[in-house]
């Protein structure tokens, strides 16, 4: 018998302010990174759930989507994080605030 | 032959502006001095070939030269006439102005400024002669506005005076007012009679423009306006007085001899319009009038030589107005052409004073200038006995046919004209007496000298046209010659409403009185400011005479005093309200920014924040519809 979907949707919600939470409090880059991923993939999840529930096979399609894009989004990201390490030796984000006003 | 002639009357003035204006300085002054009076010279030959042409026929040929405006139905071609009035015109133009250029080199010798005087003088006379030959109204406005221009920066060529800046500054504008008429006036007759070409205007008129109709009236008073200002009458008078900064010369070519008197050939030149309307006919006959008589006046007690001469142009330009006013056209022209000859006369004497004693117009400062100048002196005498209608000079005849063609459509215009013309006599003889009689003022004129041969030679040949230039027009009963050449022009629009010459005692009545007028002036003037036995106070007229009727404190309070309020008012409303909204706005932006820099604090987690806040207020927004 198959977990029920409002459980799903809870772990979906839990994983998505997990990952929320972490990018709001979080310094380090990487982990601020880790937690935008947590995030999709709590998206993802909820995504499949629905796509189950109405029986439609949209849901499923936007998932790969989402992975392709998350896929690109990480190398640019890494990419980014890297250049700062090597400019600032630090991955601290509260130190990358050049934009203040 | 007559189409390469007619073109070749303005466009060698323009060739000699062309080569003084762009090569002045290269060329030296003897070769500007040289180009100017040759080409200037060369009109005068072409213009009395065109005269060889064109005399006795009436001939009237239109030249088109092209297509110059195409647009829709307005078809504009620029045409040149040719025809017994335009010659005319042209060889008193170009004429008086050859005389005046000859004259201008030896004034202006000393001048450093010598090729830019000699190419406006040269575009002068080529806009001149634009006017003269024009064959539809909106070549005329070329040269209309070109004389305008040249004008103004003959009036203002020592622009380093503020005086004379100021003055041709006054003499644009004023001249303008009645331009604004005049153009009015060229889309009237566009919008009635569907081109402005004198020919068609001529024969049209008759049978399009109902007689004493509106629009006639409107026509014609609107097209008068532009007579107005450009020939200094009454309201407008004021520039010309002023005008008088410019150099000598410019004054007699172009402020008295030539483009003031421009209103009255287009008057003359337009006679058919004019003619279906006597309200507007009487109007520019009260108008020369009453500027007649006024301007005289005011030469009474004017102190300045040059402005004594000012004033005597707008009245005798008055009696111009007065002639065609009443349909005396042949007469208008006649005395246009002989004043041009006597008060360039006068006004090339009164140069050779100015050369002689460094620029000095001041009748008080000068005196007794006879012993010093004795052909000067002879010359401005018979140029003064014509202004004051003497016989046998030219002044008389032409003066006083006006004046009986006067007294038989108004006689209160006539009675006006025998009063100036007695106002006319007390002040040049008042002019002659305080600056060539009585003792010497100023210790400066032990220099002075008759003027060198370059001077002299063109006043003398004035002299000799103001003495025979009557014979152009010598008749009391019958058309004379100038008015016998110019009869298939003037009465091919209709004929005056002139009453035919009264009987021969009256009209020797007429002169009679009006010699004895001029007669009393002179001798009234001679016992006051020669022999100064007799001692007329002008009472409570002489401030008003001294202020010229208070017309320009009055323009000064009414127009010239409010337009400055405004313009303070304007660039107060400038500074205060647009400059102040301006900078408001920017000022409330810029502090808007600062307020909302605090927003911009650099921390990651803070724009994330905001994300989120902002995605949950759009999910509370979807949740609460």
């Amino acid at each position: 018998m198959a977990v029920p979907a409002p459980y799903h949707l809870a772990l979906s919600a839990l994983l998505f302010t997990l990952g929320m939470v972490g990018v709001l409090v979080r310094r380090s880059a990487l982990i601020v990174f880790m937690s935008i991923e947590l995030m999709l993939n709590a998206v993802n999840l909820s995504f499949v759930t629905f796509a189950r529930v109405r029986g439609s096979i949209d849901g499923q399609l936007l998932v790969f989507f989402i992975l392709v894009v998350a896929a690109a989004e990480v190398v640019i990201g890494l990419a980014i994080i890297v250049d700062i390490f090597r400019s600032r030796e630090t991955v601290d984000i509260d130190e990358a605030n050049l934009l203040r006003g | 032959m007559i189409p390469t002639l007619a073109v070749l009357v303005p466009l060698l003035p323009l060739a000699g502006w062309v080569a003084s204006g762009l090569w002045g300085g290269r060329l030296g002054r003897q070769a500007v001095a040289v180009i100017a009076c040759g080409t200037v010279g060369a009109a005068f030959l072409a213009a009395a070939l065109l005269f060889w042409q064109v005399r006795g026929a009436g001939d009237r040929s239109p030249i088109d030269l092209y297509q110059w405006i195409g647009a829709g139905g307005v078809r504009v071609a620029f045409r040149l006439l040719v025809d017994p009035l335009s010659v005319a015109m042209a060889l008193v133009v170009s004429g008086v102005g050859f005389l005046i250029h000859v004259f201008s080199v030896g004034y202006m010798a000393k001048d450093p400024a010598i090729g830019r005087y000699f190419a406006y003088l040269n575009l002068f006379m080529a806009a001149m002669l634009t006017i003269v030959l024009a064959g539809n109204l909106v070549v005329m406005f070329i040269g209309w506005e070109g004389v305008g221009l040249c004008s103004y920066l003959l009036i203002a060529f020592w622009f380093t005076r503020p005086a004379a800046a100021r003055a041709g500054v006054t003499a644009l504008l004023v001249t303008r007012l009645g331009d604004v008429g005049f153009l009015l006036g060229i889309f009237l007759a566009f919008g009635i009679f569907g081109t402005t070409d004198f020919s068609v205007l001529t024969a049209e008129a008759g049978r399009t423009l109902a007689l004493g109709g509106g629009t006639a009236t409107a026509l014609a008073l609107l097209l008068f306006a532009g007579a107005v200002g450009k020939s200094a009458q009454l309201p407008l008078h004021i520039w010309l007085p002023d005008a008088m900064e410019g150099p000598t010369p410019v004054s007699a070519l172009i402020h008295a001899a030539t483009m003031v008197t421009a209103g009255v050939y287009m008057i003359v030149r337009l006679h058919a319009v004019f003619l279906r309307s006597p309200l507007a006919m009487d109007v520019i006959a009260s108008v020369g009038a009453i500027t007649a008589i006024f301007a005289a006046a005011s030469a009474l007690v004017e102190p300045d030589l040059k402005r004594v001469l000012a004033y005597s142009t707008i009245s005798q330009v008055g009696y111009m107005f007065l002639a065609v006013g009443v349909g005396a056209f042949g007469a208008g022209i006649f005395h246009l052409t002989s004043h041009a000859f006597f008060k360039a006369l006068l006004f090339l004497a009164a140069g050779s004073v100015m050369h002689a004693l460094g620029g000095e117009t001041d009748m008080r400062r000068l005196g007794g200038l006879a012993r010093r100048l004795p052909r000067t002196a002879a010359a401005f005498a018979v140029g003064a006995l014509a202004l004051a209608g003497i016989p046998p000079l030219s002044g008389f005849f032409s003066k006083d046919l006006i004046l009986s063609d006067a007294f038989r459509v108004h006689p209160w215009l006539w009675a006006v004209g025998v009063a100036a013309a007695g106002l006319t006599a007390i002040y040049i003889v008042r002019a002659f007496a305080m600056t060539f009689l009585g003792a010497s003022v100023g210790g400066g004129d032990r220099m002075a000298h008759d003027p060198p041969p370059v001077m002299d030679t063109p006043m003398w040949i004035l002299v000799g046209l103001t003495a025979v230039g009557g014979a152009l027009g010598w008749s009391f009963t019958h058309p004379g010659a100038l008015e016998r050449y110019l009869l298939p022009v003037t009465t091919a629009g209709g004929k005056a409403p002139l009453p035919i010459p009264g009987p021969p005692a009256e009209e020797w009545a007429l002169v009679g009185t009006s010699l004895l007028v001029a007669a009393g002036g002179i001798a009234v003037a001679w016992l006051m400011y020669v022999r100064r036995t007799l001692r007329v106070g002008f009472g409570p007229l002489a401030g008003l005479l001294r202020h010229q009727f208070y017309i320009e404190d009055a323009y000064a309070a009414a127009i010239v005093a409010p337009a400055r309020a405004m313009a303070r008012a304007a660039a107060a409303t400038d500074t205060s309200v647009i400059d102040a909204a301006v900078t408001g706005i920017a000022r409330g932006i810029g502090r808007a920014g600062q307020a909302l820099r605090g927003l911009e604090t650099g921390y990651l987690r803070h724009y994330a924040a905001f994300v989120l806040i902002g995605a949950l207020l759009i999910l509370v927004f979807w949740v609460m519809r």
